[in-house]
C-alpha cells in the first residue's frame, strides 16, 4: 500500500514537471572483461571508453551521462548476471561492450527480452547482424569476423598468390575470420592447400610450421589471438620462415596488443583492419596522440573501437536531444547517425546494423621512435558485411564453422 | 514442534522474498537456489560419503545442454526436454560412477576431474552440436513459469523438493551406509556392505539431481555454454559445499548463498573480488574448517541453554 501511494507520489511529480525528468542522468552500463583469460583486452577496452569521456565532458544535451563499469569475468554467466544487475537494479539505458562473443551472445539474448539497447564495439559473433539479429543489438563501432579478411584475400589475390595455407586458433571466431578469406580467395581463382586448426593456448607450432614448410605455398594466412600470436610470430622467425614464405594475417593477430613488446619478427607483415595506429588520416592521428599521451602506449584496435563507440553514442544521444528513454528513437537514431571522421574512419551502418567501413591493408613497420605500428599502404573503401554477395542470398547460407568455410573448388 | 515451526517460518520467508527484494533480488535468489541444488549433489558425495568429486559440474551441464539441444535444435517442448535432460545427467553420472566406484581420495578427485574435462571437451569441441564456446541459446521458458517471479517460485519449489528428498536419503539406512563408508570403507566392506555398489548408486543419485538443477539452469539463462561444464563450476561448486559446511544438509545452500553474493557484491567495490574469495576461503580453512554451519553450531553448543535457530540445524549428524 505504502509503496503504491510512493509510486503513484512519483508518478504525479514527473507528470507535473517534466523537465525534472530530463534532469536524471543518462545510465550506461559498460561490460568488459575486467578478470578472467582477456583481462588485458578488457582492460584496453576501458581505456579507450575513458578517454573519449574525458576529452568530451560527461554532458550531452544537458543531461549528465552516469557510466556504469561492470566485470563479465570473460565468461557468458557472469556477463548475464552482470547484465541483468544492470538493466534491473542499476536501471541502466543501454548496455556497450563485452569482449568475447560467448559473452556478448550470451547478453544479445538478455537484451531480446527487456528491449534493452546493447551496442557491440567489440563482440564479432558473424549471426548477431546476420541470421540471428536482434532489433535493439547494435553492432556501433563493431565488425563481424568475416568482414575485414575479405579485402585481405582481394589483396592477395591481385598480389599473385595462388596457394595459400591458412593456420589458425580452432574456435568460431577462426572459423568465421578464416572462412570470409578463404571463400573470397578461392571464388577469385585461388586455391586453398590446407587449413590447420589447433587449439587455443598452443605453446609449440614446430608440427604446423614443418607441415607449412612441406606444402610450398605462396603464402600463408594466420589468425591468433593474444599470447598464441605472439608464439606464432616467433616461431614463424625462428623457424627461418620469415622472409621466406609471406606471412599475413587478421588485424588482430598483429594488433598493438600483440606487438608492443615484439621486435623484428613482427616487422613487415601484412594484415587487414579497420583500425591502423599509424594511419594519417587527421582524426586516427588525433586519437593516437592522446591516448599515448594518456596511457603511455601505442592503442589497440578494442581501444580505438570503443573510443570511436562512445563518439557514436554520443552524438546520438546529441541528436535526440538527451531523450534515451524513448528506446525506439534512440534507436533509430543511433541507425542514421553518420559521423565523416573517427579513429576508426567514417561511422555508418548497414541495414543490418553492422557498420560499413573502409578496410585498410597494413603492414607493421617501424616508428622513429624505435616502436612498431600497423600503417596502411592500401584501402578497400566502403566494405559491407555481405562483401560483394547480395545480402539475402547470403544469409540463406550456413554460418561459418570448421566444417562449413565455403570453399569454391 | 519449535522445528516444525521454524521450517515453515522458513519456507514462508524464502516463498514471500519476492516482495522484499527488487527484480535484479529474485533472479539472484533464484541462481542462489540452482547453485544450491548442485551444491548439494557435490556435497552427497564429498560431504556424506567421504568422496571429494572434481567434475560435477559437467553432470550439471550436460542436463543443460541436452534441454537446449533438444529444444533450439531438435525444436521439442521444454516440458519433454527436461526430462530427457535429467535422464542424461544420471545416465552420465552412472557411467562417471561405475568407472569411479573403487577409488577413493585424491585418485577419486582426479579421475573425476578428467570425466569433466572430456565432457568440457566435447563441449568446446563437437560444435556442430554444442555450438563450441558460443554455446547455444534461445531457450524459452514454459509459459506458465516466464515470469521472474514464477520462475522463483519453481525454483524454490524444486529445491525444496530436492532438500527434502536428500533429508530423507541421508536419514534412511541407505544414508547411514553411506557415513559408514565415509568413516571407514575397509570396515564397512567386512561387515558385508558392498562398498562400490553404494559409491555407484550415491554417484548415480547425485547425477540424477545435479541434472534437475542443470534443467533449472538451461531455463534460468536461456542459453548453455563451455563454462556452465567447465572445471570452474566444478570448484566453485566445492567451495561452495566447504564455506557453508560439508556433511551437513543446510551447508551447500548456505555455501551458495554466500558465493553467489560475494561474486556479485564484492565485485561491486573491486576488480580484485577473486582475491577476495580467495582469502575468505583461507579464512575459511583456518578458523572455520567445518564451514560457516559448523562453526555456528560449535559455538551455539557452547552455550547449551540457548535455542539454536530451528531452520539452522535439522542436521542429519545427530
Amino acid at each position: 500500500m505504502m509503496r503504491r501511494l510512493a509510486l503513484a507520489c512519483i508518478a504525479a511529480l514527473l507528470a507535473a514537471f517534466p523537465a525534472m525528468a530530463q534532469q536524471e542522468p543518462i545510465k550506461i552500463g559498460l561490460l568488459a572483461p575486467l578478470t578472467g583469460v582477456v583481462a588485458a583486452g578488457g582492460k584496453d577496452m576501458v581505456d579507450g571508453w575513458n578517454l573519449f569521456w574525458q576529452q568530451h565532458g560527461t554532458k550531452i544535451a544537458g543531461r549528465e551521462v552516469e557510466v556504469i563499469v561492470e566485470d563479465d569475468a570473460s565468461v557468458p554467466d557472469t556477463a548475464l548476471t552482470k547484465a541483468r544487475r544492470l538493466v534491473q537494479q542499476r536501471g541502466v539505458h543501454m548496455i556497450v561492450g563485452n569482449l568475447l562473443a560467448n559473452t556478448g551472445l550470451a547478453v544479445a539474448e538478455y537484451v531480446k527480452g527487456t528491449g534493452t539497447p546493447y551496442f557491440i564495439p567489440i563482440v564479432a559473433a558473424d549471426d548477431l547482424t546476420q541470421r540471428q539479429r536482434i532489433p535493439n543489438v547494435i553492432r556501433v563501432a563493431g565488425f563481424t569476423a568475416s568482414q575485414l579478411t575479405r579485402p585481405l584475400a582481394e589483396w592477395a589475390l591481385k598480389r599473385g598468390y595462388k596457394n595459400i595455407v591458412t593456420i589458425s586458433q580452432d574456435y568460431t571466431f577462426g572459423h568465421e575470420q578464416v572462412g570470409g578469406f578463404v571463400q573470397v580467395f578461392s571464388q577469385g581463382g585461388g586455391k586453398i592447400l590446407q587449413q590447420i586448426w589447433h587449439p587455443l593456448n598452443s605453446a609449440d607450432y614446430s608440427p604446423y610450421l614443418a607441415q607449412i614448410q612441406s606444402l610450398r605455398p605462396d603464402a600463408v594466412f594466420a589468425m591468433e589471438n593474444g599470447a598464441d600470436a605472439v608464439r606464432l610470430l616467433d616461431q614463424w622467425s625462428s623457424f627461418g620462415l620469415k622472409g621466406q614464405i609471406p606471412l599475413i594475417t587478421t588485424q588482430n593477430s598483429t594488433d598493438q596488443s600483440v606487438i608492443r613488446g615484439m621486435g623484428e619478427q613482427a616487422l613487415d607483415i601484412v594484415s587487414a583492419g579497420h583500425f591502423a595506429e599509424g594511419n594519417p588520416a587527421p582524426a586516427t592521428k588525433a586519437f593516437v596522440e592522446a591516448y599515448e599521451k594518456a596511457y603511455g602506449k601505442l592503442p589497440a584496435m578494442f581501444s580505438a573501437a570503443m573510443y570511436s563507440g562512445a563518439l557514436w553514442i554520443a552524438k546520438a544521444i546529441e541528436n535526440v536531444g538527451g531523450d534515451v528513454e524513448d528506446k525506439d528513437k534512440f534507436l533509430a537514431a543511433i541507425r542514421a547517425t553518420r559521423i565523416p571522421e573517427s579513429p576508426l574512419g567514417p561511422l555508418l551502418l548497414d541495414d543490418y546494423g553492422n557498420p560499413v567501413w573502409d578496410v585498410h591493408i597494413r603492414r607493421v613497420v617501424k616508428r622513429e621512435d624505435g616502436k612498431l605500428w600497423n600503417v596502411p599502404f592500401e584501402t578497400f573503401p566502403k566494405v559491407s558485411q555481405f562483401w560483394t554477395y547480395d545480402p539475402e542470398e547470403y544469409l540463406k547460407k550456413p554460418p561459418f564453422s570448421r566444417s562449413f568455410q565455403d570453399i569454391s573448388k | 514442534m519449535i522445528h516444525r515451526t521454524g521450517i515453515a517460518l522458513a519456507i514462508l520467508l524464502l516463498a514471500a522474498l519476492p516482495f522484499g527484494v527488487g527484480g535484479f533480488g529474485v533472479d539472484l535468489a533464484t541462481q542462489i537456489l540452482i547453485f544450491a541444488i548442485f551444491a548439494l549433489t557435490i556435497d552427497l558425495l564429498a560431504g556424506h560419503t567421504g568422496r571429494v568429486p572434481l567434475g560435477h559440474a559437467a553432470l550439471f551441464g550436460i542436463s543443460s545442454y541436452v534441454v537446449a539441444y533438444c529444444v533450439v535444435t531438435v525444436g521439442w517442448p521444454v516440458l519433454a526436454a527436461v526430462p530427457l535432460g535429467i535422464l542424461s545427467a544420471t545416465a552420465a553420472a552412472a557411467v562417471f560412477g561405475w568407472l569411479a566406484r573403487k577409488t577413493t581420495g585424491v585418485y577419486f578427485l582426479l579421475l573425476t576431474l578428467a570425466e569433466g574435462m572430456i565432457v568440457f571437451g566435447i563441449a568446446f569441441r563437437w560444435s556442430s552440436v554444442t555450438g563450441a564456446e558460443n554455446g547455444l541459446r534461445g531457450i524459452p521458458r514454459p509459459p506458465l513459469v516466464s515470469g521472474q517471479w514464477a520462475f522463483y517460485w519453481l525454483t524454490l519449489a524444486v529445491f525444496l523438493l530436492v532438500l527434502f528428498a536428500l533429508w530423507r536419503l541421508l536419514r534412511s539406512p541407505f544414508g547411514a551406509t553411506l557415513r559408514g563408508i565415509r568413516e571407514s570403507a575397509s570396515r564397512m566392506a567386512m561387515l558385508g556392505y558392498d562398498v562400490p555398489r553404494h559409491v555407484l548408486l550415491a554417484f548415480t543419485i547425485s547425477g540424477f539431481f545435479a541434472g534437475i538443477g542443470g534443467a533449472l539452469y538451461a531455463l534460468y539463462n536461456g542459453f548453455v555454454s563451455p563454462a556452465t561444464v567447465s572445471l570452474t563450476r566444478s570448484t566453485e561448486g566445492l567451495l561452495m559445499v566447504i564455506i557453508g559446511g560439508s556433511g551437513k544438509l543446510l551447508g551447500p545452500p548456505v555455501g551458495a548463498a554466500l558465493i553467489v553474493l560475494l561474486e556479485n557484491y564484492a565485485s561491486l567495490w573491486t576488480d580484485r573480488w577473486p582475491m577476495i574469495l580467495g582469502g575468505l576461503f583461507v579464512i575459511a580453512m583456518l578458523v572455520a574448517r567445518e564451514g560457516v554451519l559448523g562453526k555456528l553450531a560449535a559455538l551455539t553448543s557452547r552455550r547449551p541453554s540457548r535455542v539454536t535457530s530451528a531452520s539452522a540445524a535439522p542436521s542429519t549428524q545427530h
